[in-house]
C-alpha cells in the first residue's frame, strides 16, 4: 500500500539534489543496486588484499553497500530519504540474516544425513549391531508410537477444552482457563519431563521408564497448542449455523457436533497436524521418561523404547568405535526428523485446502 | 459436500494404517524369539533358551551389545536384554529384585550389601569385574608427539593450577621435549559418567596433595571446556592447540595420548597395562565368598601397570529361585569372561580383555552358582 | 442439516437441554478444568518429589555447599544465556516482521512469512546438531578477533574457546530459535495498525520510515515487548540445544562470553545428568526444576499480561 503512493522530496538537506536530475532529487530506481554492486566489486579488492574469506565478502558487501546508499541519498536527496533507505537496508538485512541459519541448517542436515539415507536404517534396529550398519526402525516406531499415544490423550482433552471455552465457558472459569493455556504453552519441555517422571515415580518406585510416560509428559506440551488452534477455529463457524440447528430444535450438543465440528473440520485437522508437529521433534522430555534401547520394544507400557530424537542425541555423544558411525546415524535420524515436522507442516496445509469446507471464507 | 469430506478422511486415515502397517514388520535384524521354558539339561553346552535381564553401567552398554551378540550365536535361543540405566539405577533394579544381574562401575556399599542378603539369601552375591577400559590422557599439542606427565602434574592440570604448556612441573617430567607457550585448556565431560568417576577417583588416590576433590560422576572443578559424551571430548581436543582431555583409549583416535608417571617410569596405556593394575588390585576382605569387589590400586608403583582405568563389574546372585535364570546367568557370565567374549568387548568397545589369572577367579563364582 | 430429531416444543430461545447435554457440556467442562489441574499437579508433583532434596543437609547434596549454592550458578546461566538471547533476537525479528508487512511486496509477504515460520519448526535437538558441526567452529575466528580488538572488555575477556562452544555461541542459537516467535508476534501487531494511521502519515508526506516510526512502533510497541517475553520464556527452558552445544562447567558465575568457562543452564543439566542420576540427585534436579518452571511461569504470565492488555487496547480501537 505505502509502495504506491510517491513522494514528493522536500529537500531538506544542505545538498539539495540539481534540478535536472529527475526533478526533484529522486534516485533513480537501479542506483542502491549499482551502489552494492560496487561496494561487491570493492569487498572483491579488500579480500584480495587482506583474506579472502566468503563471509568477510558479504559482510563488507553489505556494509559497504549501506554506506554507499546512504551518503550518496544523503547528498542527493536529503536526510529524511536516506534514514528511509538506511532503514531499508537494515530490515532486508535482517531478513537475510535470518536466512542464514536456515539455510545452512538445512544444507548441513542434508548433506551428513544424506549418508546414511538407505533402506537399512529403516529396517534395522541397533540390537546387536556393532560399528558400521545398523537403523534406526526401533526409534521411528517408538516415535511413532509415542506420538500417536499423545494425540489419543491430547486431542480429546484439547478439542473439549476449546468446545467448552467457546460453546459454554462463561465467568471466572472460562477466563482462568484461557490464562492458563497460554501460560501452559509456555511451560519448557524438560519440566514436562519431569513432571511426568515425578507422576509416575510416585506409583512405580525410583528409576522407572516407560513410554506411556514419554507420552504423558508430550501431552502436558501438546494440549495447550490443541486447545488454542481449536478455539480459534470453533470461533470462525458462523453463528448464523448454530442458530439454524437450534431453530430446528436439534440439542446443542448435537448441534456442536453435527454442525459446528464437521464445518470446522479442516481447520481442527491443520491444528491438531501442526501441534503433533511441534511434539513430534522434542527431546528433553523423552530423555527423561522414556530413556533408549538398542532393541525394538513396542509396547509402551513396559520398559524403555527408543525415540528418533532420543536416538539421534545419544548416537551423537555416545557413539562406540569408531565414532564415525554412529554420528553418521544421528545426523540421519535428525535428518528424518527434519522430514517428520516439514511433512507434517505440509499435510497441515493440504488439509486446510482439501477439507476447507466452502462455507468458509 | 459433507459426504466427499467424510470419504477423503477416510482415505486418509487408510492410507496412514497401511503405511503403519509396512512399517510394523519387524527390524531386520532382530530375531523372533519368544522366551519359553528352559531346557532341562544345565551346565555349558546345552541348548538354553530364555530371557535374560540386565540393567546398570552405560559404560558397559557397547560390551553389552558385543556380548548379547556373540552370545547370542552360542544360544541363539537366548535373548539378552540389558538397560543402561546407570550403575547406581542398575544395583538398585537389581536389588529390588526387578533384573537378574547388574552392571556397575562401583561394588556394592555395606547397605547395598545388606539389602542383597535378602535378594539372593545367605549365600550372597557374586561381583566381579568382567570389563576393564583403560582411560588416556588426551591431548593436542603441535610439536609435541611424546607427553609424560606424573601424577601431581595431570592433577594440577585438571585442578587449573598448571595453566601452561612451559610450566616447570611438565618440564620436569619432559626433559627432552620443547614445550611451547601456550596456555593449556582442559576438557573435560559436562555429563555425569563412570569415566568422570574413575579419573577423578585416581587423582584423588594418586595425587592428593594436588586434587582437592572427592572422586565424583560430575566433573568437580569449574572452568574447563566441558563436552558431551567421550565423543565430545575428544573433538573438543582435537579443536584447540592446547587442549588436553580424558578420554576412553579407545576413542583417542589421531590424538597424542600421554604417559603417565607410575614410582619411577612413564607408562603408555595400553590394553595389557590396564589389566595388569586390575590384576594386582587387592580383593576387598571381609566380605562373601565369591565377592571379588577390588580396591583398584590407583597408587600402584609396579612397572607396566597403568593406573587409570574404568572397571565394572557385574553383579548377581550365588543362588537364584529359578532353575532357568540360574542356567541361564551362569552361561552368560562364563561367555563373558570367557577368552571370545572378552574379545568381543574389545571389538565392539574398544575394551581390555581380562587377564587369566581374574578369568580363573571369576570362573570360580560362575561355578558356585545354583538354584535352590 | 442431515440431522433429524423428534420434534420439540420450543419452550426456550435456546437449544433444548436434554441428558445429552448434560453429558456433553459437562465433559467438556471436565476437560477443562483437568487443564487447570494438571497445571496444578505439575506444580505439586515436582515439589514432592523435590522435598528431599529441600530438607536434606548440604552434604548429601551433589556439589559443595548445598542447593542455593548448586542451583545458582545454573539459575545465572540459564538468565545470561536467555538474556543474550534477548537482545540479539529483538530488534533482528522486529527487523524482519517490518520487512515483511511494510517492505516486502504483497504476494511474496506471505511466503516470506512462511520461511521464517519454519525455523520454529525445525526441532530443537537439530539446532543443536547444527550449532556445534556448522556454527561453533565457524564463529572461532570472530572471537578471537574479538579478543584480540576487544579484549579489554570483561565480556570478551580470554582465553578464547578453540571450539566456539560458549556462551556466545548458545545465546546465537537461542536467538535463532525464538526468532519466529518473536517475529511472529511482531508481525501480527504491525498488520493490525489501522490502515487510517499509515495512510495519514504517508499523506503528509511522511518517508516509509517516518510513517513506521510514528504510526506503527508507537502503536505495536506492546506486542513487541510481550512477543520478546515470550521468546525469553522459550529461550529460559530450551534444553536439548544447549545441552549438545554449550561448554558447560559445575560451578561458576562468569560473564565472560566467549571462554571455555561458562556456567551451565538448568534444563541443559538436568538433561545432562538425569540419565545417570539415582536417589537424592533425582531430587536435587528436580528441584532445580521446579526453579525454572516458577522462573519460565512468571514471565510467561508477565508476557500474556502484556499481549491481552494490548489485546483490549486494540478492541477499542
Amino acid at each position: 500500500m505505502s509502495t504506491s503512493i510517491q513522494q514528493r522530496n522536500t529537500g531538506t538537506g544542505p545538498h539539495d539534489a540539481p534540478p535536472e536530475r529527475r526533478g526533484d532529487g529522486k534516485l533513480p530506481r537501479w542506483a542502491p543496486w549499482a551502489c552494492f554492486a560496487a561496494a561487491l566489486a570493492l569487498a572483491f579488492l579488500l579480500g584480495a588484499l587482506t583474506s579472502s574469506n566468503i563471509v568477510l565478502l558479504v559482510i563488507y558487501t553489505v556494509v559497504l553497500g549501506t554506506i554507499a546508499v546512504y551518503v550518496i541519498s544523503r547528498v542527493v536527496e536529503g536526510h529524511r530519504r536516506a534514514t528511509d533507505r538506511l532503514v531499508t537496508c537494515l530490515v532486508v538485512t535482517a531478513f537475510g540474516i535470518a536466512m542464514v541459519p536456515l539455510v545452512s541448517l538445512a544444507y548441513e542436515v542434508i548433506r551428513r544425513g544424506a549418508e546414511r539415507f538407505d533402506g537399512e536404517f529403516f529396517g534395522a534396529s541397533l540390537q546387536g549391531v556393532i560399528g558400521e550398519g545398523g537403523g534406526a526402525y526401533h526409534a521411528i516406531m517408538g516415535t511413532l508410537i509415542i506420538t500417536l499415544l499423545t494425540t489419543a490423550i491430547s486431542v480429546p482433552i484439547g478439542l473439549m477444552t476449546a468446545i467448552y471455552l467457546v460453546e459454554y465457558g462463561s465467568g471466572r472459569l472460562k477466563r482462568s482457563i484461557t490464562f492458563f493455556v497460554d501460560v501452559m504453552t509456555g511451560i519448557p519441555s524438560i519440566v514436562a519431563g519431569l513432571f511426568a517422571y515425578a507422576l509416575f515415580v510416585i506409583f512405580f518406585g525410583p528409576g522407572i521408564r516407560l513410554g506411556i510416560m514419554g507420552a504423558v509428559a508430550l501431552s502436558v506440551l501438546m494440549i495447550p497448542v490443541v486447545v488454542r488452534s481449536a478455539e480459534e477455529v470453533l470461533k470462525l463457524v458462523p453463528n448464523e449455523l448454530r442458530e439454524a440447528s437450534y431453530a430446528l430444535g436439534v440439542p446443542k450438543w448435537r448441534t456442536i457436533l453435527k454442525v459446528v465440528i464437521p464445518t470446522a473440520i479442516a481447520g481442527l485437522g491443520t491444528g491438531v497436524t501442526l501441534a503433533i508437529a511441534r511434539v513430534i521433534g522434542e527431546t528433553a522430555p523423552l530423555l527423561v521418561t522414556v530413556g533408549i534401547t538398542n532393541g525394538t520394544n513396542l509396547n509402551p507400557f513396559e520398559g524403555r523404547m527408543a525415540t528418533l530424537p532420543v536416538y539421534a542425541f545419544y548416537q551423537l555423544t555416545q557413539p562406540g568405535v569408531p565414532p564415525q558411525n554412529a554420528i553418521d546415524r544421528a545426523w540421519t535420524a535428525a535428518l528424518i526428523l527434519i522430514m517428520l515436522v516439514m511433512g507434517l507442516n505440509v499435510v497441515a496445509r493440504v488439509i486446510s485446502r482439501v477439507f476447507a469446507p466452502k462455507t468458509s471464507r | 459436500m459433507k459426504l466427499s469430506t467424510k470419504t477423503r478422511a477416510t482415505t486418509l486415515s487408510v492410507a496412514l494404517a497401511s503405511t503403519l502397517a509396512l512399517a510394523a514388520c519387524g527390524a531386520s535384524n532382530e530375531s523372533e524369539t519368544a522366551g519359553g521354558g528352559s531346557d532341562t539339561g544345565s551346565g555349558g553346552g546345552s541348548e538354553l533358551s530364555g530371557t535374560l535381564v540386565g540393567a546398570g553401567s552405560s559404560a558397559q552398554q557397547a560390551a553389552m551389545q558385543g556380548w548379547a551378540a556373540g552370545y547370542n550365536s552360542v544360544q541363539p535361543d537366548v535373548t539378552v536384554n540389558y538397560d543402561p540405566v546407570g550403575s547406581g539405577g542398575g544395583r538398585e533394579q537389581f536389588l529390588a529384585g526387578g533384573t537378574d544381574f547388574a552392571g556397575s562401575d562401583a561394588a556394592l556399599d555395606e547397605e547395598e550389601l545388606a539389602q542383597a542378603e535378602e535378594r539372593c539369601g545367605p549365600s550372597g552375591v557374586f561381583e566381579m569385574v568382567n570389563y576393564i577400559a583403560p582411560i588416556a590422557v588426551v591431548y593436542n599439542l603441535e610439536g609435541v608427539d611424546e607427553l609424560n606427565l606424573s601424577p601431581e602434574t595431570v592433577a594440577g592440570i585438571f585442578n587449573q593450577q598448571i595453566t601452561n604448556w612451559n610450566d616447570p612441573a611438565i618440564a620436569a617430567d619432559n626433559p627432552d621435549a620443547t614445550l611451547p607457550d601456550l596456555p593449556i585448556t582442559p576438557v573435560n565431560r559436562a555429563d555425569d559418567s563412570g569415566t568422570t568417576d574413575n579419573f577423578t577417583e585416581y587423582l584423588a588416590a594418586a595425587a592428593a596433595d594436588a586434587w582437592p576433590h572427592e572422586p565424583d560422576g560430575v566433573w568437580p572443578v569449574p572452568g574447563g571446556e566441558a563436552a558431551q559424551g567421550t565423543s565430545g571430548v575428544v573433538s573438543a581436543v582435537g579443536a584447540g592447540n592446547g587442549a588436553i582431555g580424558y578420554a576412553d583409549l579407545s576413542q583417542a583416535g589421531d590424538l597424542g595420548v600421554a604417559n603417565i608417571g607410575v614410582g619411577e617410569e612413564f607408562v603408555a596405556p595400553s590394553a595389557e597395562a590396564a589389566a595388569a593394575v586390575v590384576e594386582n588390585s587387592q580383593t576387598v576382605e571381609g566380605r562373601g565368598e565369591y565377592d571379588f569387589a577390588i580396591e583398584l590400586a590407583r597408587d600402584t608403583t609396579e612397572s607396566g601397570n597403568y593406573p587409570i582405568v574404568l572397571v565394572s563389574y557385574h553383579i548377581g546372585c550365588i543362588e537364584y529361585d529359578e532353575q532357568e535364570t540360574a542356567d541361564l546367568v551362569k552361561d552368560f557370565m562364563g561367555y563373558v569372561i570367557s577368552e571370545e567374549g572378552q574379545q568381543a568387548a574389545a571389538d565392539a568397545a574398544g575394551s581390555a580383555p581380562i587377564s587369566d589369572g581374574l578369568r580363573e577367579q571369576n570362573q570360580s563364582a560362575i561355578d558356585a552358582i545354583t538354584a535352590g | 442439516m442431515t440431522v433429524t430429531s423428534p420434534p420439540q416444543e420450543p419452550t426456550a430461545p435456546r437449544a433444548v437441554r436434554r441428558p445429552g447435554d448434560r453429558i456433553f457440556s459437562g465433559g467438556a467442562k471436565g476437560a477443562g478444568i483437568l487443564i487447570l489441574l494438571i497445571l496444578a499437579g505439575v506444580t505439586v508433583f515436582l515439589l514432592a518429589e523435590s522435598l528431599p532434596a529441600l530438607t536434606a543437609s548440604a552434604e548429601e547434596l551433589p556439589g559443595e555447599g548445598g542447593l542455593v549454592s548448586y542451583v545458582w550458578p545454573l539459575i545465572f546461566g540459564t538468565l545470561l544465556s536467555a538474556t543474550i538471547a534477548l537482545l540479539v533476537a529483538t530488534p533482528l525479528a522486529v527487523g524482519i516482521a517490518l520487512f515483511i508487512t511494510h517492505y516486502a511486496p504483497r504476494r511474496l509477504a506471505q511466503v516470506l512469512g512462511y520461511v521464517v515460520d519454519l525455523l520454529a519448526a525445525i526441532p530443537s535437538i537439530v539446532y543443536g546438531f547444527w550449532g556445534i558441526a556448522w556454527l561453533a567452529p565457524r564463529l572461532v575466528p570472530f572471537y578471537r578477533w574479538l579478543e584480540e580488538n576487544l579484549g579489554f572488555i570483561p565480556l570478551f575477556a580470554g582465553p578464547v574457546s578453540a571450539t566456539g562452544r560458549t556462551m556466545l555461541t548458545i545465546g546465537l542459537v537461542l536467538a535463532v530459535m525464538i526468532l519466529p516467535i518473536v517475529s511472529a508476534i511482531s508481525r501480527e501487531v504491525f498488520t493490525q495498525v489501522p490502515t487510517l494511521h499509515t495512510e495519514a502519515a504517508l499523506a503528509l508526506g511522511a518517508t516509509r520510515w517516518e510513517m513506521i516510526r510514528m504510526a506503527v512502533i508507537p502503536y505495536g510497541k506492546s506486542g513487541v515487548i510481550g512477543g520478546a517475553m515470550l521468546g525469553l520464556g522459550r529461550a529460559l527452558g530450551e534444553t536439548m540445544a544447549v545441552a549438545i552445544i554449550l561448554s558447560g562447567s559445575a560451578a561458576g558465575i562468569t560473564f565472560a562470553l566467549i571462554s571455555s568457562a561458562n556456567p551451565q543452564t538448568i534444563a541443559a543439566n538436568i538433561a545432562l545428568q538425569f540419565p545417570e542420576s539415582t536417589g537424592l540427585d533425582v531430587n536435587t534436579l528436580i528441584a532445580s526444576g521446579l526453579v525454572l518452571f516458577v522462573i519460565t511461569l512468571l514471565v510467561n504470565m508477565l508476557a500474556r499480561w502484556i499481549v491481552n492488555r494490548r489485546a483490549d487496547f486494540s478492541g477499542a480501537n
